[in-house]
């Protein structure tokens, strides 16, 4: 039983993906929130586009971290998200602040529709990630001597 | 009754809206008031009176309307309707009182209610005191032409079913007037009645006239009601045979098909429009939308998701919210009736069980009707809620009550934006400007509070100063472009009555001043200039006139040239977002910004035009414009110019469209804000401005369903309205039937603006050429597999179907989709803008243009017109004279060996060298005549169309004209025959 730089990685993985819940369910409320309400997209994607990179920076450091401590089944896990976040931030629409969403076309129904679709997905996926973060990381504590 | 208010230029809301502030149009109800004050309990609705009289055209359709309201600009009429609620007195009539008399003077805007009773606020002191003579009835007597009378006995004695009990609020009338003793024959239905006009022009029109004019409107032959009945009467036989085979075998539609390749001529079947046949059941049946205004790619829609997809039909539908419109019903009553549910205005396709209720036709649920609504204010009883004009037109205007508007409503706000740099100065396009703009700067829509602004822009932001002490304005040059402000608060936003002079003065001074190359002429910082103009007009909105010629390449927003860099596609998406952001920004302030463009050089039409797109705007692209060269340029710019600045504009403009339950629209495509998934936001609406929307199908649909649109806008003369449009459409379960009534005019219009919205978003190019030819390659393979027949390109002989493949070869020959490097990328956004904006006449004309053979007028009998001929040299002889008018230009083509005498007629000379652009004028002979009565008739309401140009077989512009022949094969593209054969493999491949 030690506290092994895998624990530690766990441990910080864990503060960082309850994050990445609170993003996900923050997107899923605003997306639906345009699609049944009348919020004014502009200024829900002005909202939205805040979170993207500090979203991104954040999975893509607990990602990095897992690579450094070798923890496979994570890495895996991680990396097909990374490459995703990394293709939507150079193939998003001309503009000058980050950001993915547009104002302009996020109200077209397929738009609308793959947006929840996606943050949903995404929303399980990291709570997934959080359950199994927990339990690897007892596992770790307690396997590593 | 006072003036406006004048402290010079003080921008912003609450100075705008002074209390003592009174509206043009409120003068006009003035005479209305005065009638409800003599008449005090005279019931609800009076009428208003017309004081200028329209033409007896429009009469004779309607001669049972009234009329108020200014004429719209290019001669539209307005009919209008004033109910109220009924005013009962308080112990006369069944129902509480309602209403009070006009006791204030007109409140302060926002919060005061409006005491009067048509909801307009009368000044007190504008009620005389005497109001014995009811000027208007006799006016109105006069003005109505005498052939409208005989009509009017007959609709009286048919028009109303079903005779109310006449529950007359016995003691609420005092026969005071005139007024009164002309209602009481109406009543009783009796004869000597005098010339009626002023009694049957009220909330209720007699229904039969509304019926003709209806239908006349809807169909362009000249189908009349009898055949409409009989179209009535086939489609309920329709509904009632079960089978689709049997449905087609009664119905009377030749089923016959033809086959594309054997039959060379597609054209001369026609291009009508579908009928559209309208259930028995609703409300008015025989009420139906002008198509041109709303139209669906299915005249009858498929009632399932599965049998759209297996006739692979592309369904969307194609809308022009503001189209001008004759005959306008506009209606002003208190409270306007609305689904409770859905909030659908009532329209005549919803269903009336009985008097009392109305079940909304899209979602289907029971509402009541409100009491006033069958008020007949003539009869003085409860009438048919049938007869009411929400019930009758399938377009009605309402006047909306204060709830419907956040704030006052604004005043008309222009600014012009000016590119003064070197290569501006070239074209000399100011010269035409201010040519235009002095004759037409009355003309402009708005109000006493109209207000005007300038700014030049070169390297430096030029603004102008007016003040009421000088004659010509001083001129203020802020140079700091990035950190740009606004040099003066209150003298460069001036209002135009007050400044009217000096304004006339500035506009014609303008080209001379700004004639020389100035040190500061070299660039263009046009992004600076409008953040400034926004930020102006920020509290009030408007409209944004930018007239640019160069590429901004300094100031915010600067652009740099890329027409030659072709990495990463074919730069038709934009290279910044900052006129993007500048645009949203404007959208929510309710400032549309539009865009004339006159550039030689690359200006980025592409990046420069998403100023336009959001915010509403329209762009209009001249290119290589040269004020002494290019004379049709001139022209055309000319004509373009004055119908901008004269048409009709709405402002802060929403636009809902609602479906039907199992419908939803999925996506928009033209230029406005998408606010919320049925939600348009329009900084600005002007009539010449479309758009298309897709739909899908989300579950199975009852027998008919139905679109309404309804844009609510404030009108130039202050004024918060709602336009409403409601398209009613039959389902089928038959596949065939599908094919049948598939119209191609709202497919074209649609594929043009999802092809352009792709490809300015981003993708290939190639890709929107490929979606338009897998367009008719399904539609057209799906129907071989349902008919399962033979070889060959089988299409139905009804429908549209037939004309798919030659337009969709003209659209891919269009300068938006022609896939040659020879198109610039300017004139390529220029074409693609056009279409993303424009409504579907503009765009058909423009991609598949009218030729007409003019020989023909001179052998044709006076009432016919020779008809289109097919888009291919093989109709054009070598002795003959053709127009051609596509959506910009249009031609005269002369062959060699045409007919002299024809030449001489026509041209003044028989000398075939001898004709040039200048023969071609209006001459003292009947040919002559005809010819130029002909070119009236087919240019009529084409606003932008350039004059006529003289073309004969060596002049350079041939090219151009032959070009247009897109039915011919050029070096890189099919013929009409080639692309069929294309097709058929296509088709066989799949």
């Amino acid at each position: 039983m030690a506290f092994t730089f895998a624990a530690m990685c766990y441990l910080l993985a864990l503060i960082a993906v309850g994050f990445c819940i609170f993003f996900a369910i923050y997107t899923v409320i605003c997306v639906d929130e345009l699609r049944t309400d009348y919020k004014n997209p502009i200024e829900q994607c002005r909202n939205l586009n805040q979170l993207i990179l500090p979203e991104y920076i954040i999975h893509g450091t607990f990602t990095v971290l897992f690579i450094f401590s070798w923890q496979l089944i994570s890495i895996l896990a991680n990396l097909p998200l990374a490459f995703y976040h990394i293709y939507t931030y150079i193939n998003r629409p001309v503009m000058s602040g980050p950001g993915i969403y547009d104002p302009t076309t996020i109200l077209n129904r397929s738009t609308l529709s793959s947006t929840l679709r996606i943050s949903w997905t995404k929303l399980a996926f990291y709570l997934i990630s959080f359950f199994y973060y927990l339990y690897a990381m007892i596992y770790t504590l307690v396997t590593s001597n | 009754m006072s003036s406006i208010p004048t402290a010079p230029g003080k921008v912003g809301f609450p100075q705008a809206y002074g209390p003592s502030q009174t509206y043009q149009h409120v003068q006009q109800f003035n005479q209305f008031a005065h009638q409800n004050v003599a008449i005090p309990n005279n019931g609800s609705s009076t009428h208003t009176a017309n004081p200028f009289p329209f033409p007896s055209a429009t009469t004779s359709q309607q001669p049972v309307k009234s009329s108020l309201s200014s004429q719209v600009p290019n001669g539209g009429n307005n009919h209008q309707y004033n109910q109220s609620a009924p005013n009962y007195g308080a112990a006369s009539g069944p129902f509480a009182p309602t209403t009070v008399l006009p006791q204030q003077p007109i409140p302060s805007f926002p919060t005061a209610p409006h005491p009067t009773l048509n909801g307009y606020p009368v000044p007190n002191s504008t009620i005389p005191a005497t109001t014995a003579t009811t000027p208007f009835s006799v006016q109105q007597l006069t003005s109505v032409p005498n052939s409208s009378q005989p009509l009017i006995p007959s609709a009286l004695s048919s028009a109303r079913p079903a005779p109310f009990p006449t529950s007359q609020p016995s003691s609420a009338s005092i026969p005071t007037s005139s007024y009164q003793q002309q209602m009481t024959p109406r009543s009783q239905g009796s004869t000597g009645y005098p010339p009626a006009p002023p009694v049957l022009q009220t909330g209720f029109p007699a229904p039969q006239q509304t019926v003709y004019s209806s239908s006349q409107q809807f169909t362009s032959s000249n189908t009349s009601q009898p055949q409409i009945q009989n179209m009535n009467q086939q489609f309920d036989r329709m509904n009632m045979g079960g089978a689709p085979g049997a449905q087609q075998q009664v119905s009377g539609f030749r089923s016959d098909i033809i086959d594309l390749i054997a039959e060379r001529n597609v054209q001369q079947l026609g291009f009508d429009d579908i009928p559209v046949q309208i259930p028995q059941q609703v409300a008015e049946p025989n009420a139906h939308i002008d198509p041109n205004i709303f139209r669906s790619t299915l005249v009858q829609v498929p009632q399932t998701e599965e049998l759209l997809k297996k006739s692979r039909l592309p369904f969307a539908i194609t809308l022009h919210p503001f189209r001008d419109v004759k005959n306008l019903n506009i209606i002003q009553c208190s409270n306007i009736v609305r689904c409770r549910y859905c909030r659908t205005y009532i329209n005549p396709y919803v269903y009336l069980p009985d008097h009392r209720h109305w079940k909304c036709n899209l979602c289907n649920r029971n509402n009541d009707l409100p009491d006033d609504f069958c008020w007949d204010p003539v009869a003085k009883a409860f009438g048919d809620p049938r007869n009411r004009p929400e019930t009758q037109n399938a377009t009605v205007e309402f006047i909306a009550p204060s709830e419907y508007m956040l704030r006052p409503p604004q005043p008309a706000v222009y600014v012009f934006v000016l590119d003064i740099s070197a290569s501006a100065i070239q074209s000399g396009y100011l010269y035409t400007l201010s040519e235009q703009l002095l004759i037409n700067v009355d003309q402009m829509p708005g109000d006493d509070r109209a207000q005007i602004c300038f700014i030049a822009v070169d390297q430096c932001l030029h603004f102008f100063s007016f003040s009421s002490s000088k004659r010509y304005p001083s001129e203020m040059i802020v140079d700091d472009i990035d950190y740009a402000f606004v040099p003066s608060v209150t003298s460069l936003l001036v209002p135009l009555k007050k400044f009217k002079d000096t304004i006339r003065s500035f506009i014609k001074q303008l080209p001379d001043f700004y004639s020389q190359i100035s040190p500061t002429s070299n660039g263009n910082c046009l992004g600076s200039a409008l953040k400034l103009a926004q930020g102006m007009i920020q509290e009030i909105g408007g409209r944004v006139s930018i007239f640019q010629v160069s590429l901004p390449n300094v100031g915010l927003g600067a652009l740099k040239s890329r027409e030659e860099s072709t990495d990463g596609g074919q730069n038709l998406g934009p290279a910044t977002d900052f006129y993007k952001a500048l645009s949203l920004e404007c959208t929510g302030a309710q400032i549309c910004l539009d865009l004339f463009m006159f550039n030689t050089q690359y200006a980025d039409l592409a990046t420069l035009s998403e100023v336009a797109k959001f915010s509403t705007g329209c762009v209009y692209h001249f290119p290589n414009y040269n004020y002494r060269n290019d004379i049709h340029q001139v022209k055309r710019f000319e004509r373009t110019l004055t119908r901008y600045l004269t048409r009709k504009l709405g402002f802060e403009a929403v636009l809902r469209i609602r479906t039907s339950r199992g419908l939803a629209l999925t996506g928009f495509y033209g230029n406005f804000f998408v606010r919320s998934p049925d939600l348009l936001a329009l900084a600005n609406v002007n009539p010449d401005s479309a758009l298309a929307a897709q739909v899908t199908i989300e579950e199975k649909l009852p027998q008919y369903v139905c679109f309404q649109s309804a844009l609510l806008y404030t009108s130039s003369k202050g004024d918060r309205r709602i336009r409403v449009h409601t398209m009613c459409l039959p389902t089928t379960g038959d596949l065939l039937q599908l094919y049948n009534n598939f119209d191609l005019k709202a497919t074209v219009s649609y594929l043009a603006k999802i092809g352009v919205e792709r490809s300015m978003t981003g993708s290939a190019l190639a890709d929107s050429r490929e979606a338009l030819v897998n367009a008719v390659v399904d539609s057209v393979g799906a129907y071989q597999k349902a008919v399962s027949r033979g070889s060959g390109m089988l299409v139905p002989r009804s429908g549209h179907l037939r004309l798919f493949p030659s337009y969709v070869l003209a659209l891919l020959k269009h300068s938006a989709f022609s896939s040659g490097r020879g198109i610039r990328l300017d004139e390529r956004a220029g074409a693609m803008l056009m279409m993303r904006s424009s409504p579907l006449d503009q765009i058909l004309a423009d991609i598949y243009p009218r030729l007409y053979r003019l020989n023909e007028l001179a052998t044709m009998p006076e009432d016919q017109s020779p008809s289109p001929l097919p888009l291919s040299f093989e109709h054009i002889s070598r002795g003959g004279v053709y127009l051609m008018i596509t959506g910009t230009i249009a031609f005269v083509y002369v062959a060699s060996s045409a007919d002299p005498g024809f030449l001489v007629n026509v041209f003044g000379t028989s000398i075939y060298n001898d004709i040039d652009e200048y023969s071609l004028l209006e001459r003292d002979n009947d040919l002559s005549r005809r010819v130029h009565s002909f070119f009236k008739k087919v240019t009529q309401f084409r606003f932008y169309l350039g004059p006529i140009i003289t073309i004969k077989e060596h002049s350079p512009l041939r090219d151009v004209f032959v070009r247009r022949l897109v039915d011919d094969r050029s070096e890189s593209t099919h013929s009409y025959v080639e692309f069929l054969q294309h097709l058929k493999r296509e088709i066989s491949g799949n």
